[in-house]
């Protein structure tokens, strides 16, 4: 059950939450441009942005309550790192116009080819880090 | 306000399916991305139920004039593939290997979750905010 079913539902949910946003609001639900975008304020389109935030760190504070087993626990790796690695995702997604969620998911359900070289890249990348950093360095610290 | 609240709904819908897919788990994150090692399909499995559901979703939902609350529905984007889309996904990459957070999953944890989780925000913005002020706006 917890191998492949629980996954697969948790994704028919997730899909849902994007699909809903797209029928009401029009909006494609890809974090790190809903994130990014309120560094460009503009008149009428900062209160969903800040809700849909609030939904998800809703989502936290219920997902703890219900099941904290399922929210794991921080790979342990020093401030620097951590600060490092933020601070990659913040910019890349930026520069790279997405992340898991607006490419990975909705660009890819559009069929968009800039959506599946981001995905594909991002994928590989991540796979070449935790190679390096797991089997050649031996773990962070 | 209808829009701040469908939202709302919406950001919830998402974090629980997050959640229960288990991508709030930042080892299991690093279990799927570590291919060489034990390698953990799980996720793969959250991804496969994301997309189905939503690209059958928006099939329906875009045979309506425009969405339920606005005026009309995204055009579609630049489908040409560039340098920047790749360095950016490149960066992110390393950024989401070395953490084991994304974006979507690091705002869920963010109340909950301790030190760790908001260092790893508070990088992630200052790097939305350095691209703002260093990189020019896609047109």
């Amino acid at each position: 059950m917890n191998t492949f079913l629980l996954p697969l539902l948790g994704g028919v949910l997730l899909g849902l939450g994007a699909a809903l946003l797209l029928l009401f609001n029009g909006r494609i639900a890809g974090i790190s441009g809903i994130t990014g975008g309120l560094w460009t304020p503009a008149s009428g389109d900062t209160g969903w942005r800040v809700a849909f935030i609030g939904g998800l760190m809703l989502g936290g504070v219920v997902l703890a309550a219900v099941r904290p087993s399922g929210l794991g626990a921080p790979v342990p790796t020093g401030v620097g790192t951590t600060l490092v690695a933020g601070v990659c995702v913040g910019f890349g997604t930026r520069l790279g116009s997405g992340c898991t969620s607006g490419h990975g998911v909705c660009g890819l359900a559009r069929g968009s080819k800039r959506s599946l070289v981001a995905t594909l890249t991002f994928m590989a990348a991540g796979a070449a880090t935790v190679f390096v950093t797991r089997h050649l360095l031996g773990g962070l610290s | 306000m209808k829009q701040v609240l469908t939202a709302g709904v919406a950001g919830l819908l998402f974090a629980l399916g997050l959640g229960m897919g288990g991508m709030t788990d930042p080892a299991k994150v690093v279990g799927f991305l570590d291919v060489a090692g034990a390698w953990d399909p799980s996720l793969a499995f959250v991804m496969a139920g994301a997309l189905g559901s939503y690209a059958l979703a928006r099939r329906v939902i875009l045979r309506r004039a425009a969405p339920v609350l606005a005026d009309a529905f995204p055009g579609a984007p630049s489908a040409s593939v560039d340098g920047r889309l790749v360095a950016g996904a490149v960066l992110f990459g390393v950024g989401w290997g070395l953490s084991g957070y994304c974006p979507g999953p690091a705002l869920v944890v963010l109340p909950v979750g301790g030190l760790t989780v908001a260092l790893f925000v508070v990088g992630m913005v200052a790097g939305m905010g350095v691209f703002r002020a260093l990189v020019k706006q896609p047109g």
